[in-house]
């Protein structure tokens, strides 16, 4: 079977909302749509579920808390309760306003770094990765609609001319 | 236009009345002299050190003269303390100080203790005769502690309500300022709820000339207006320059009055712009907004240091004004959620849709974390160096307001942060509505914290008289707030953010 799709190009962001609301209205399948810049309501248009990075983020930072909590517990109170200055060592509780601000730098260190390697991982990201840019254009002022072909490449071709694509190629992928 | 609902109407009267009533049980059961404060130390049976002082007198005729003094050092080692701190001169002058009730605390009385023993056994006559008057001195204090309750409950819940629509009014000035392009369609709603200050200042300055003219023996709310204290207290006659009343009062009024005068310039010109066909009132209002922001954040911090921070004069932090400021700004923010979303519910605010909701969320949320921030801040830097003139503020909170002092930190922080993190949250109104009822009580609180120490000491409660003064003020704030909603459109016409702000989408 042939793994066509048709690449529908457009040169306005207002356009490619359009285009998009239309597509889906006519229950063709997008497959990916490339743009310059992030368009605003796009994801909601093309009907991708909200992301979920938030809530990891959510739970890294609880384990940031943790971390740091563990970590200032066993050193300072647990394994060596030293008199540093008569700071009170003989629970956590009783010396916790100073562990504070450690508790809070860790838990934003553990939330933030571990959500942006969770979005590279996600998004698949990294320093050599072959960049996927199906049209060098797309990354200055031209947008793309990659749309899947099953057998109806003249009606596909027919109803992208009339969403306002400058532009319209089949191509084969492997 | 609005109408005020005459249920509301009924319920804020209601609320007013079991107030006042609340209010005078308090004043006509404080205690009028020391006799009575004996008989209430008496009868309470937690206290026994209070109770052993009680009995004290009837014994010191009798017992031998060991006896006698064992008991006189015991039960008076923490009032012995409390006055040698207070260098030791004036004994009244320690009834409401923040040093005298930290010198009850364990370490100083324990030394005075010992202290008094060596010098008690050379002059067992003399020590009697010390003892009684120190006896008499510790229910002078206590007798002020209790006969300032229901001020300082009134005070609290006064200066409360007031501030939280001057909150309101700061938000309000920003939003002009920084031109947002979202809140236009609820500047007629925090123009209602800041309807509530001059009412509030009024009011407010009444108590304020009250307790500075001495009009009722039982006020001690600001110990140094006592003119005995300021005689034996250096560090208090060192501020004089500053803590006298004429100056004070006048400050007071003109604090007062350039927040009133703006708000009612402010709420003209909004309606001047109306009907106007330019936008020269805009302008007006954004340049008077700018120049009231600058005047508000040198009076606010000033009003900190005035109105709550001298009620403990020997204690001082520089962040307080920053402090006070966060408290009631945020809860000014969530009063303006919890009022468009009633308003939402009846129908009158057609334009607000639930990102105006969500952006509110996200202030109460943000304005939280950073009063937190400051709470923290204070706490820790004074925490950590423990110099003994700073730390007596929080010596005193932790020992004698613990559930209060932390519980406040879980209201206003651990409970919005874990709740208003969500964004789906920030949309639902019934979680608004419980985040914001617990953050208000939770400020309610934290003003709680700051004045009661100073002024009640250990004999606090949370009884008939605070909350007699909360559901007071808080009927009054909605008595006015819905009167003044009902006296303009709920939309302004020609603000030049106005469609930017109808259809403002998040």
């Amino acid at each position: 079977m042939s793994n066509k799709v048709i690449y529908a190009i457009y040169n306005d962001d207002d356009i490619l909302m359009d285009a998009v609301k239309k597509t889906r209205a006519a229950h063709h399948h997008i497959e990916e749509v490339f743009t310059p810049f992030p368009v605003h309501g796009l994801d909601k248009a093309m009907g991708i579920a909200p992301t979920r990075l938030a809530i990891c983020a959510f739970i890294y930072g609880c384990v940031g808390l943790s971390v740091a909590t563990a970590m200032m517990n066993f050193i300072m109170i647990q394994d060596w309760p030293q008199d540093i200055g008569g700071k009170p060592s003989f629970s956590y509780i009783q010396n916790m306003p100073a562990f504070v601000p450690i508790m809070f730098e860790m838990t934003v260190f553990f939330a933030a770094h571990l959500m942006v390697i969770t979005f590279y991982m996600r998004s698949k990201l990294w320093p050599f990765k072959q960049a996927e840019n199906p049209d060098v254009r797309t990354t200055d002022d031209h947008f793309l609609m990659e749309v899947a072909v099953n057998n109806n490449e003249e009606e596909l071709i027919s109803f992208f001319q009339n969403t306002g694509a400058v532009e319209i190629k089949v191509i084969d992928k492997h | 236009m609005y109408t005020f609902s005459s249920k509301l109407k009924t319920f804020s009267f209601i609320l007013m009345l079991i107030g006042v009533l609340g209010i005078g049980y308090g004043f006509l059961t404080a205690p009028k002299d020391i006799q009575e404060v004996e008989k209430i130390l008496a009868a309470e049976s937690h206290g026994t050190h209070h109770a052993e002082a009680a009995t004290y007198e009837v014994e010191a005729a009798h017992e031998p003269v060991a006896t006698e003094h064992k008991t006189s050092v015991e039960h008076e080692a923490v009032a012995v303390s409390a006055t040698d701190s207070a260098s030791g001169k004036e004994i009244d002058s320690v009834h409401t100080d923040t040093i005298a009730v930290t010198a009850a605390g364990v370490e100083p009385s324990v030394a005075n203790h010992d202290n008094q023993e060596t010098t008690a056994h050379k002059k067992e006559a003399v020590d009697h005769e010390d003892a009684h008057a120190e006896h008499e001195a510790h229910l002078k204090h206590v007798l002020h502690q209790l006969q300032n309750k229901p001020w300082a409950a009134l005070y609290v819940a006064c200066i409360f309500f007031m501030l939280v629509s001057m909150g309101v009014l700061a938000f309000y000035a920003i939003q002009q300022v920084a031109q947002a392009g979202w809140s236009p369609v609820l500047f007629r709603v925090m123009q209602g709820i800041t309807a509530y200050l001059p009412v509030a200042s009024i009011i407010f300055f009444i108590i304020l000339l009250l307790t500075g003219l001495h009009v009722f023996e039982s006020n001690h709310l600001f110990i140094w207006m006592d003119k005995d204290v300021v005689a034996h207290d250096e560090l208090i006659q060192a501020k004089s320059g500053y803590l006298n009343f004429p100056f004070w009062i006048i400050r007071a009024a003109v604090f007062l009055l350039g927040w009133n005068a703006y708000r009612y310039f402010s709420r003209k010109n909004c309606l001047a712009q109306d009907e106007s066909n330019d936008d020269s009132f805009y302008k007006k209002n954004f340049n008077i907004s700018a120049m009231f922001l600058v005047f508000f954040i040198v009076s606010e911090s000033i009003m900190s240091w005035d109105w709550i921070m001298s009620i403990d004069p020997h204690w001082f932090s520089t962040l307080f004004g920053w402090y006070v400021f966060a408290s009631f700004f945020v809860s000014g923010i969530t009063t303006i959620a919890l009022v468009t979303v009633y308003l939402k519910s009846k129908g009158y605010l057609e334009y607000v849709n639930t990102s105006h909701i969500h952006d509110l969320a996200k202030f109460m949320f943000g304005i939280s974390v950073f009063w937190t921030y400051l709470w923290f801040s204070q706490f820790m830097l004074i925490w950590y160096a423990n110099i003994p003139e700073e730390v007596t503020y929080f010596v005193t909170r932790i020992e004698l307001y613990n559930l209060p002092f932390f519980g406040a930190v879980v209201m206003n922080f651990l409970f919005p942060i874990l709740i208003l993190i969500n964004t789906d949250f920030k949309r639902i109104t019934w979680v608004i509505v419980m985040a914001g009822i617990v953050i208000l009580a939770g400020h309610y609180i934290d003003f709680f914290n700051m004045i009661m120490p100073g002024t009640v000491g250990d004999q606090w409660f949370i009884g008939v008289a605070e909350i007699g003064s909360v559901l007071f003020f808080l009927g009054l704030f909605i008595f006015v707030v819905f009167t003044a909603l009902g006296k303009s459109p709920l939309l302004p016409k020609r603000n030049p953010f106005i469609e930017e702000s109808k259809h403002f989408h998040y």
